[in-house]
């Protein structure tokens, strides 16, 4: 079953997955099967979603991560939320986070 | 907006543009002890030689250096020898490498997979096809390379183990006198496997023993070798793709190399080998070229010490009037690590690599017959006609 990402949830990395930084660039690599495929997919996220996932602490909320990140980026607070939502949703679909609670 | 997109093959996806990692990728010689006893290999030591075995670099020794690597920013890991499986900490490393962030590359002749190994591989994904060698599609000329009985079925075992349960590999071949007429049938159940995108690679110009350790073998190796007219005959089987690659490869690096050794990619990368000390290619293992991990790091070795190496100039009267003034030079094997296995030196040509080159040459219309490649002054004119298909390839 897919999990929906939400606004007032916590979320935090996958401890099936290893970042890390090259050269730059910012990479996921999945260690456990589930995540890409077997024959090695990698993942990179551009400066805006390595900033969400910076923030993805397993600490601050969806609206919380987005306020923070309005202060810092350009664009309507709402379009910013939409964007940490759907990166959220679409990190949680590749299982490379896991819900950390609620408020 | 997109925040995320795969990449499936990083370390070629042009990231290193701008500046490339100080190490991309590490090969580690886990063993040089392997099961088989193959008539061609260039390293192989028996299974049980206990003292080998204890000169090994230890769990945490191996570990360090995969650490260090990961620092330097290295994205995968081939894990080598001998055959890595023998290795009872082998899913140890493994396990620490992935999670690491490395990705792993395994050599291995697939006898030694087990369902346990294969289960680790399913839920700890390699990241990388494995590399498996075959022998032989039958026991007799499995076994007659091997030299050790029951490995065709334990290889066998091992590869549809990995082919059950959906674990990516590809096969490679080694090209020997006991097997060679049955490549039809491998390359038809290679082309089946869901991961082989290509044909098979053959190993066939074989190495000589590369610790220079045993010269009946050696004898041996070079009685397995395909001739220079043999190794033709292979190569222009599929004639049209033979051409196409040839006429790409000779545009990018046929060119003479001058006095200088080394003219390939050696030391911006490099191997362990067994016992910690780190080489700047998988062959190469000439006493002055390689660097002592116990002592040293990596880091050390490919900042400091390797390229002072990649500045070394050839001696050898002998190499400056041929090697050094050949333009068959990216056709030919000829390189230190070669020179070390054949002559323990890195600057002797090697005769044999020089008629393999000389004959693929002729084949192509870069030469003609009775000429030799460094005596040759129009190269330019000559590859340019060979890529432009001006010449005329019998």
């Amino acid at each position: 079953m897919e999990i929906k990402a939400s606004l007032n949830s916590i979320y935090k990395p996958s401890e099936d997955v290893v970042t890390r930084d090259i050269q730059g660039e910012f990479i996921i690599v999945p260690i456990t099967s589930g995540i890409g495929d077997l024959e090695g997919e990698i993942f990179s996220l551009n400066k805006h979603g390595r900033a969400i996932w910076d923030k993805l602490d397993g600490k601050k909320t969806i609206k919380d991560i987005a306020k923070e990140l309005s202060l810092d980026f350009d664009g309507a607070p709402e379009d910013i939320e939409k964007d940490v939502l759907g990166l959220t949703q679409e990190l949680l679909k590749k299982k490379m986070l896991v819900e950390a609670g609620k408020k | 907006m997109t925040y995320i997109k795969k990449e499936k093959t990083i370390e070629k996806a042009g990231l290193w543009m701008k500046s490339r990692p100080l190490l991309v990728r590490l090969d580690m010689e886990l063993t040089e002890r392997c099961n088989n006893n193959c008539i061609h290999c260039c390293i192989n030591l028996p299974a049980e030689d206990s003292e080998t075995r204890k000169k090994e670099l230890s769990t945490d020794e191996i570990k360090r250096i995969l650490k260090e690597a990961v620092s330097l920013q290295c994205i995968s890991a081939r894990f080598t020898g001998g055959e890595p499986l023998l290795r009872e900490d082998f899913q140890d490393l493994y396990v620490y490498a992935r999670k690491l962030g490395l990705k792993v590359l395994i050599f291995t002749n697939a006898t030694l997979i087990t369902p346990a190994l294969v289960d680790l591989f399913s839920r700890i994904p390699p990241l990388e096809r494995i590399e498996v060698t075959v022998y032989g599609m039958k026991k007799s000329s499995y076994e007659a390379v091997t030299r050790v009985g029951g490995s065709f079925e334990a290889g066998w075992r091992g590869i549809n183990l990995l082919l059950e349960n959906k674990i990516p590999f590809v096969v490679k071949g080694a090209l020997l006198p006991c097997n060679k007429d049955e490549i039809d049938d491998f390359e038809k159940w290679a082309a089946a496997l869901p991961w082989m995108h290509e044909l098979p690679s053959y190993s066939m110009f074989f190495d000589l023993r590369c610790r220079r350790d045993d010269y009946r073998k050696n004898e041996l190796i070079k009685s397995l070798r395909f001739s220079p007219q043999e190794a033709l005959k292979f190569l222009i089987r599929k004639k049209n793709e033979h051409l196409k690659k040839m006429k790409e490869f000779c545009s990018k690096f046929m060119r003479p190399c001058g006095d200088r050794l080394f003219s390939c990619g050696s030391g911006h990368g490099g191997c362990v080998d067994a016992y910690g000390y780190f080489q700047p290619c998988m062959m190469l293992r000439h006493p002055d070229t390689v660097y002592n991990l116990k002592t040293g790091s990596l880091k050390d070795a490919l900042t400091n010490f390797f390229p002072r190496l990649r500045e070394m100039k050839a001696a050898n009267p002998d190499y400056l009037n041929r090697c050094a003034k050949c333009f068959l030079k990216g056709l030919c094997e000829q390189c230190p690590a070669k020179s070390w296995m054949e002559h323990g030196t890195l600057d002797t040509p090697v005769a044999y690599f020089c008629k393999i080159a000389h004959t693929q040459a002729r084949f192509l219309g870069l030469i003609k017959e009775g000429e030799k490649a460094w005596e040759v002054k129009n190269w330019r004119e000559r590859i340019e006609d060979f890529t432009k298909e001006k010449a005329v390839v019998s």
